[in-house]
């Protein structure tokens, strides 16, 4: 598996899994699985369902760990540091390591509080006009500023689904992560929706990497400058977003692109 | 496989009519319908709904006619009649032995203040206002009759307050007997032989010559909730019962919740799933089906003969029914916490709040309404429950206010078990009165639940 990978080196890696194995109990859902990630890029993670895209996504910034009888083998690399070595603190990792669910979650709180809640218990602001700036400023780069700033202290439940998610985006970014992961974010959201996030992705990629699952090829196409094509638990092959949609080395990549399974 | 084939397939005794229909088949508006046994499923859904309506209706019924009984039977004794008279404090039945000329400040003396034959003098009151002479000794011991034997400490007490009423005449207002009072109340069948019943037909006639100078009152029995126990019904009432279940609910309060909450939060979001934990959680389930009698063995044999503390206390009666909530509590509370979407704690965690942090400001805030349901049932059944203070001797004759809860107490529920028991019907009249209190009280507990809860899903 390694040797197909090596097709493609990123010029700089922002995060690196080296041959990453997910057990959950008895189940081994990832096969030794060695990808990077570059630095600000988008990296889209493709493959049929049940594949492992959501595994080695939450491996990257250990949620794993939340689940009971996962298991994760291997080596993770932030910045060439280990992020699985005894002396991370998994707190400070996810800090630097933001997610962004398939499902909008925004916490029952009002717009401004789903916002402020990451500054806050990390400390970064030390005045309300500061956390005010942060909130503001993350909202605007999630695109939701202007349609939510009448009504900061509404409740975050009471969004569209599109601005739910992206309010889920401004709430990753006010802590200003390194990298930020994101499962499926558009799975639930109409193309309308869905054109504004991928717009989203391509600006924030200028000051964060990010790594996407998706399941739409056209928007692996348009949003990442990488792709990895995942199957049955381990890695096709990787490498930039144009090579494999043109032409892929692997038949089953080809395969999966042009709809043949899935 | 055509599609009109695959439909003729499915239908019932299909075969030779589609044949003879030929060409009518699929798509054909026309043609017959599948019998998909629409008329089967709505019937099903009837006979649901009607047995779903009579259950209902059963219940109902059962309630209104438990209310009703309860009501009727104990809304009486939300009024209690009392007497108004003029009665002249004679000096010579207060002081008869003169001592007062020799030394006026044992007035204010306990003992000399006992020893006054009040009753006497509140029956010469009578006997005057009702034209009896006063050496007319059988009318008298029935006039004596009439008057609550509790007007004995009020008058003491009044008498203690103004000694310089001595040798006047004074407007006192004091209970009639239960007797009087049911018979004012419409309570006693006149039309049984006089000596099978507890009113006499001249104290009848004395009733109605009261009533009709308008010296018999019917007023709101503030009695009920301020008075202690009393060996006579028309003077007992709630205040010990009151204060002693305001006590237990208290320390349920004060121990059970933070305790049940604590342990639902430490078994739910921290501890390893292993073969202990398993059987702590086996343990709790088992523990919130015990018997609650076998609560109040417990309580007994560990509060009161090991630990010590006194019997009758409110304090053991709280310990002990907070063993028994507590199981409840955590069950519930287990429940409100494994009802939190796991995607808001995935929320939290992924934007790096700790795991403390996830539980507190997120998990728990999300589960409080659950564990103030939770805690209410809890809390209602505390307020309810009889046996295991009986067993601890919270059963008994209190006169006295309980000023703390180490003070001998009764509950609510114990109270209306003694009065139940009691021969006389005011008694009885009382112990649905008390359920009425109870009901009401449990009413009041659970509205405030659901306001509660309504207001903790509205912050969210
Ligand atoms: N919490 C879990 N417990 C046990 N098995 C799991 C768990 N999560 C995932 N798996 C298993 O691991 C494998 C990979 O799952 P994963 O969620 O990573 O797939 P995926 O590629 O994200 O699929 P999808 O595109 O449908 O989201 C699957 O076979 C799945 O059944
Ligand atoms: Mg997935």
């Amino acid at each position: 598996m390694t040797a197909k990978y090596a097709a493609v080196k990123p010029k700089r890696v922002k995060m690196r899994g080296e041959n990453v194995t997910v057990f959950y109990g008895n189940k081994q859902a990832l096969h030794g699985v060695t990808l990077d990630i570059a630095a600000n890029k988008v990296t889209a993670l493709i493959g049929p369902s049940g594949c492992g895209k959501s595994t080695f996504l939450r491996c990257l910034n250990r949620m794993n760990d939340t689940i009971e009888g996962a298991r994760v083998e291997g080596v993770i690399t932030l910045d060439g540091e280990d992020i699985y070595a005894p002396d991370i603190d998994v707190v400070e990792l996810r800090a630097r390591v933001g997610m962004v669910f398939q499902r909008p979650n925004p916490f029952p709180k009002s717009i401004y509080d789903n916002v402020a809640y990451g500054p806050r218990i990390h400390g970064l602001t030390k005045n309300r006009a500061e956390l005010d700036e942060i909130v503001e400023k993350s909202l605007k780069s999630a695109g939701l500023f202007d349609e939510v700033k009448d009504r900061l202290h509404d409740a975050g439940t009471g969004l569209s689904g599109g601005q739910q998610q992206r309010l889920c985006i401004a709430r990753a970014i006010a802590v200003s992560p390194e990298v930020i992961l994101m499962d499926e974010p558009c799975s639930a959201l109409d193309p309308i929706a869905t054109a504004r996030i991928e717009e989203l992705i391509d600006d924030l990629r200028k000051n964060y990497t990010i790594a996407i699952v998706t399941h739409s090829m056209q928007q692996a196409a348009r949003v990442s400058q990488y792709t990895a094509m995942f199957h049955l638990g381990s890695l096709v092959e990787m490498g930039e977003t144009k090579i494999i949609f043109t032409s892929p080395k692997e038949r089953r990549t080809q395969d999966y692109i042009t709809g043949r399974f899935g | 496989m055509s599609v009109g084939a695959g439909i003729e397939n499915n239908m019932p005794g299909g075969g030779a009519q589609a044949a003879a229909l030929g060409a009518c088949s699929a798509g054909d508006p026309a043609g017959r319908r599948r019998d998909i046994g629409l008329k089967r499923r709505y019937r099903a859904e009837k006979r649901f709904r009607f047995y779903g309506i009579a259950a209902i209706v059963f219940g109902l019924f059962f309630l209104v006619l438990l209310l009703w009984s309860i009501f009727a039977h104990g809304f009486g004794a939300f009024w209690q009649t009392t007497i108004t008279l003029p009665v002249a404090l004679e000096a010579q039945v207060i002081d008869p032995d003169n001592r007062l000329a020799a030394e006026p400040q044992s007035v204010s003396d306990p003992h000399f203040l006992a020893m006054i034959d009040y009753p006497l003098l509140l029956r010469r009151a009578l006997a005057q206002k009702l034209g009896v002479a006063a050496d007319d000794r059988a009318a008298m011991r029935e006039i004596g009759q009439m008057i609550s034997p509790s007007a004995r400490g009020q008058m003491r007490r009044f008498l203690g307050a103004n000694p310089q009423a001595i040798g006047t005449v004074q407007t006192i207002r004091f209970l009639a007997s239960a007797n009087v009072d049911a018979a004012f109340k419409g309570q006693i069948n006149f039309s049984l032989p006089q000596d099978k019943r507890k009113i006499s037909d001249r104290q009848r006639q004395w009733i109605t010559l009261l009533s009709k100078e308008g010296l018999l009152h019917k007023s709101f029995n503030t009695g009920l909730f301020t008075r202690p126990a009393s060996a006579n019904a028309e003077s007992s009432g709630l205040a010990v019962a009151l204060i002693g279940s305001f006590y237990i609910i208290l320390i349920v309060l004060v121990l059970a919740l933070p305790i049940g909450v604590i342990t639902a939060i430490y078994l739910e979001e921290y501890a390893g799933k292993n073969g202990f934990t398993d059987m702590i959680e086996v343990n709790i389930n088992n523990l919130a089906a015990v018997p609650s009698i076998v609560f109040g063995i417990l309580g007994l044999s560990v509060f009161i003969n090991f630990l010590g503390l006194p019997r009758s206390a409110s304090l053991v009666g709280g310990l002990v029914l907070s063993l028994m909530t507590l199981p409840t509590i955590i069950i519930a509370a287990r429940v409100a916490l494994q009802a939190v979407p796991v995607s808001i704690r995935a929320a939290a965690l992924g934007l790096g709040a700790s795991h403390t942090q996830t539980v507190f400001h997120h998990v728990l805030p999300l589960a409080a309404p659950g564990i103030l349901t939770g805690t209410i049932i809890g809390l209602a059944r505390a307020l309810g429950e009889t046996a295991p203070l009986l067993l601890i001797g919270m059963v008994a004759f209190i006169a006295n206010y309980p000023h703390s809860p180490l003070d001998p107490a009764t509950a609510l529920p114990v109270q209306i078990y003694m009065w139940a028991g009691e021969a006389e019907r005011s008694f009885v009249e009382r112990s649905s009165a008390a359920i009425i209190v109870l009901l009401a009280i449990l009413t009041l507990m659970n509205v405030t639940a659901v306001f509660l809860r309504r207001r903790f899903e509205k912050r969210q």
